[in-house]
């Protein structure tokens, strides 16, 4: 896969539309309804293609650069940057800490979704909530915590200190990403099997038993692979997730794809190295997504039902005496994934406020986050708004390929496009790099997919028949849109901005790469004072952030609710 | 366990009773039902939901436990208040509500399901033995979301039958299927148990279904099994008013009963069975023949018609105000208010009418 990137292009180009075409169908724009296109006043129509065309042109140059620059390296330069960068073991690195997260998570998630909707554990529901509360710690928040607590010069270590321990065991490398990712990610898999068992019809397992199979046999030959859909579905979440990690993989100097790619920038800057890695991670990525497809299996349904109508009354299991190791076991995963994390925070906060750890440059940084927060969010729901409005309501092959443009921004690595924006706006932009309009660019580029899918939501539940009923009243386009359009549209809107805003505050390595000199944000400080082992200081930023994306996931999880009950 | 020189019943219950819910407000699904099929028959078990008869299929099954009683499969004893055989031991089939087929395996392997333990070439004699049965061949190799109602119908009941079961169970088997395909699936499944010569029971709160399809019917009402007989004799003869309330249409007429007759506003009636006090008469409509009004005699009118072209249903007011519903032919016209006599075809069946009035 190594030689002769650019004779494959085309070759790559179509399978990257394949997944594209793939992530599209399962969005909410398949609602899209052809029959329900608007004839549009021409002259209006005109200005607002041209809009979406810009949007899809801007959301299409971060990896259309990159192929460019990896294009341009010949086969000799090649075959010698391969050989610096020693490409095969960053591959294998990737592939074991993917592997290693997506499997461990999966020991985690599978018992946990089982005992809390299958069993009679006491606290089920209190179990639900609190095993999916991890998600809201970003990845690079969760590694500072653990290196807070059993790092040098962390809590445990100074514990020990008086016993005349001197040295830990080193928690960087494999063994900490693969702590780390493992219980920030596990909930993914959590949710998903957990929906599954909750529609999975019982009498399924009761057939098995009248058929001569015991509890474990039915479990296996039956339970299982009728979890396998929602198994890979959330697998492959975890996956990409921490294939695209950076936060903790850095902080825990871990040479997979992103650590790599940001290393070779801060060294070298070397542009063609990290071009070419930032291709074969997106290469990685579009084989994972290959792969997820294909296990779904042809002409089979990726949810199976068997019908519809009345479910039998839920029996719960009875753990009894088994209950005991269940709660143990939930306990330990809890206590690893939010208690300790949680008042490692608050130790070095206490620790710091009574230090007189100075709070300004928080408030400074919390400043700053909002600001670049409310920038993308602002921009993200004005270049989105025409984009989800034509998908949803035009049609046609634009329409189509301006949304199909945005969704690519979900499959692509933040480091890969903070990285791209890079060299673009070092090579051709002189005047916007190093300005936060381009930080800002890159969050468009990366967050704009969350915005639309929120207004598309809300256009896909709104009748067009309501914005006929106005131009029958004798409104004009521009009356219709403001009058009936906007106002419908306008929650969905708002959740979209919000949802932006929120993710963007927690962005860390386009935040890192772009920010103009001095500029440092709520993720930047904890991931600087991290690095440098001030964890003291890195507290309270990483609190704030905490809460706000605790925030930030109940509202994913409500929108996903209305979804699912608006479909 | 009577019956020493005899097969041993093919199913029997005794005493079984099964509650669920908080101990101080406990629902009793089941109370001592006790219940005997003789092997090879097929039992209809019916009752209005909620009236305990899926639970009593799913003790039977194994998939509940019983609170008390005690149920023998072909004599040999599976559940007790202080044993229970678990269901992967008990060589019941059962066919589900909802079919349960799995959805993951085709139809060939939902039908093998059950006989892994066979010797491979048994297992593929066996397979097509009841591939042929149940008519599905040609089928084998689908999913079961390709396939129609009535085919996941029959394969639900081919892989039940497969392992060749002691005792087969069917939940409410033909509830989701459109009544056009119900007339046939229940033909067709009647005949495969048949040949099959299987020890079955059906769950259903179908009574057309019930009457049309077994010998013997076992009424359940509230938990309890209130009448076993056949489908004639719960019709003509239902040991209790809630059973005649529940198995066709019926009127009630207050009487008082006089030994072999009952006093009514219709007269003197003969009763079938000596009775005395205060009692509900069952009057079925096709028993009340409504006559031309006699002059000079307090006349019933008719409130209401509904015609069903083989037959139609009149409601009358009787003089006291009572109203009751008569069957008539297609042919005889009635119009509102008109004026009628009414008669009853005797002997009538009364039942005592409790003390609260119910």
């Amino acid at each position: 896969m190594s030689s002769g990137k650019g004779s494959h292009a085309p070759n790559r180009r179509s399978i990257a539309s394949q997944v594209l075409r793939n992530a599209y169908a399962s969005g909410p724009l398949s609602h899209a309804g052809h029959a329900t296109r608007l004839a549009v006043h021409r002259h209006f129509g005109f200005l607002f293609k041209t809009t979406v065309l810009l949007v899809a042109l801007a959301m299409l140059l971060p990896p259309a650069y990159l192929v460019y620059r990896a294009a341009g390296v010949g086969l000799n330069e090649l075959t010698s940057l391969l050989g610096r960068t020693r490409i095969l073991q960053i591959l294998w690195n990737s592939l074991l800490l993917t592997c290693g997260v997506t499997t461990l998570s999966l020991a985690l998630a599978l018992p946990l979704a089982w005992l809390t909707e299958r069993t009679d554990l006491p606290g089920r529901k209190v179990w639900t909530v609190l095993a999916m509360m991890p998600l809201v710690i970003p990845s690079y928040v969760g590694g500072y915590t653990l290196i807070a607590m059993f790092g040098p010069r962390g809590i445990l270590q100074e514990l020990l200190h008086p016993f005349g321990v001197e040295r830990l065991p080193s928690i960087y490398g494999f063994t900490g990403a693969l702590w780390v990712l493992t219980l920030f990610t596990y909930p993914y898999i959590f949710m998903s099997v957990r929906a599954a068992l909750h529609r999975f019809d019982p009498s399924l397992e009761e057939a098995s038993r009248s058929l001569g199979y015991n509890g474990l046999q039915t479990f296996l030959r039956v339970t299982l692979p009728n979890l396998r859909p929602a198994i890979t579905a959330g697998g492959l979440l975890v996956a990409l997730y921490t294939l695209s990690d950076f936060g903790a993989v850095s902080l825990l100097r871990f040479n997979s794809f992103t650590r790599a790619i940001y290393v070779q920038y801060l060294s070298s800057f070397d542009r063609n190295v990290a071009s070419l890695l930032s291709l074969a991670l997106i290469v990685f990525t579009i084989i994972l997504l290959l792969l997820e497809r294909n296990s779904r299996g042809r002409g089979r349904p990726r949810y199976y039902r068997s019908s519809g109508g009345v479910v039998a009354p839920r029996k719960r299991i009875e753990l009894a005496r088994r209950k005991w190791p269940a709660l143990a076991f939930c306990s330990i995963v809890v206590m690893a994934a939010l208690v300790l994390p949680t008042s490692v925070i608050l130790y070095w906060l206490l620790r710091g406020l009574a230090a007189g750890e100075p709070l300004a440059p928080v408030w400074a940084a919390t400043l700053n986050s909002f600001r670049a927060g409310a920038l993308a969010a602002v921009a993200a729901a004005a270049l989105g708004l025409p984009v989800a409005y034509g998908a949803i309501r035009l049609g046609g092959r634009l329409m189509t390929f301006a949304a199909r443009a945005v969704y690519l921004g979900y499959g692509l690595p933040g480091i890969v496009i903070a990285l791209s924006l890079v060299f673009f706006g070092a090579n051709f932009a002189p005047w916007l790099y190093q300005t936060l309009w381009i930080l800002v660019f890159a969050y468009v580029v990366r967050f704009l997919p969350q915005a639309m899918g929120a207004m598309q939501i809300s256009l896909s539940q709104m009748n067009p028949r309501l914005e006929e009923a106005g131009r029958s009243l004798g409104l004009g386009n521009r009356a219709v849109f403001r009058r009936i359009t906007a106002p419908i549209l306008r929650p969905g809107i708002l959740a979209g901005m919000a949802l932006v805003f929120l993710t963007t505050v927690k962005e860390l390595p386009a935040t890192l790469l772009l920010s103009p000199t001095g500029f440092s944000t709520l993720a930047t400080k904890i991931w600087s004072a991290t690095d440098e082992a001030f964890f003291a200081r890195a507290a309270a930023p990483a609190l704030i952030l905490l809460a706000m994306s605790a925030f930030s996931i109940f509202l994913v999880l409500t929108q996903e609710e209305r979804e699912v009950s608006g479909g | 366990m009577s019956r020493l020189n005899q097969r041993p019943a093919g199913l029997h219950l005794q005493g079984v009773s099964k509650q669920f819910g908080p101990k101080d407000a406990p629902v009793r699904a089941a109370r001592d039902v006790t219940l005997e099929v003789d092997h090879g028959e097929l039992l209809a078990l019916l009752g209005p939901s909620g009236c305990g008869k899926t639970t009593t299929l799913r003790l039977i099954a194994g998939f509940e436990r019983v609170d008390a009683g005690t149920i023998e499969i072909d004599g040999a004893l599976v559940a007790s208040r202080s044993g229970h055989l678990q269901p992967e031991k008990r060589r019941v089939g059962m066919v589900f509500q909802e079919y349960a087929l799995f959805p993951h395996v085709t139809v060939l392997a939902n039908i093998q399901f059950g006989l892994r333990r066979m010797r491979a070439d048994d297992r593929k004699a066996r397979t097509k033995e009841i591939v042929e049965l149940t008519g599905l061949a040609g089928l084998e190799e689908r999913m079961p979301h390709e396939l129609s109602g009535g085919q996941q119908q029959r394969v639900a009941l081919a892989r039940a039958l497969a392992p060749k079961p002691a005792l087969i169970l069917l939940d409410e088997p033909f509830s989701n299927l459109d009544a056009g395909l119900r007339a046939r699936v229940r033909t067709e499944v009647s005949d495969i148990l048949h040949a099959a010569d299987t020890t079955g029971v059906f769950v259903t709160h179908d009574q057309e279904e019930a009457l049309s399809l077994v010998d013997r019917v076992a009424v359940m009402l509230n938990g309890a099994v209130v009448q076993v007989a056949s489908p004639y004799e719960l019709y003509t003869d239902p040991a209790t008013k809630a059973v005649a309330e529940f198995i066709g249409d019926a009127n009630f007429l207050p009487g008082i009963g006089q030994g072999d007759t009952i006093e009514c506003e219709l007269g003197i009636l003969a009763a079938r069975r000596p009775i005395r006090g205060p009692v509900d008469i069952l009057l079925r409509p096709e028993n009340v023949e409504l006559l031309v009004a006699q002059p000079g005699l307090p006349a019933a009118r008719v409130r209401k018609s509904l015609f069903f072209g083989h037959d139609q249903l009149i409601t009358v007011q009787l003089p006291t105000g009572t109203s009751i519903t008569a069957r008539s032919g297609p042919s005889d016209g009635f119009i509102p208010d008109q004026p009628l006599q009414v008669a009853v075809h005797a002997p009538v069946i009364a039942f005592p009418r409790n003390k609260s009035g119910s």
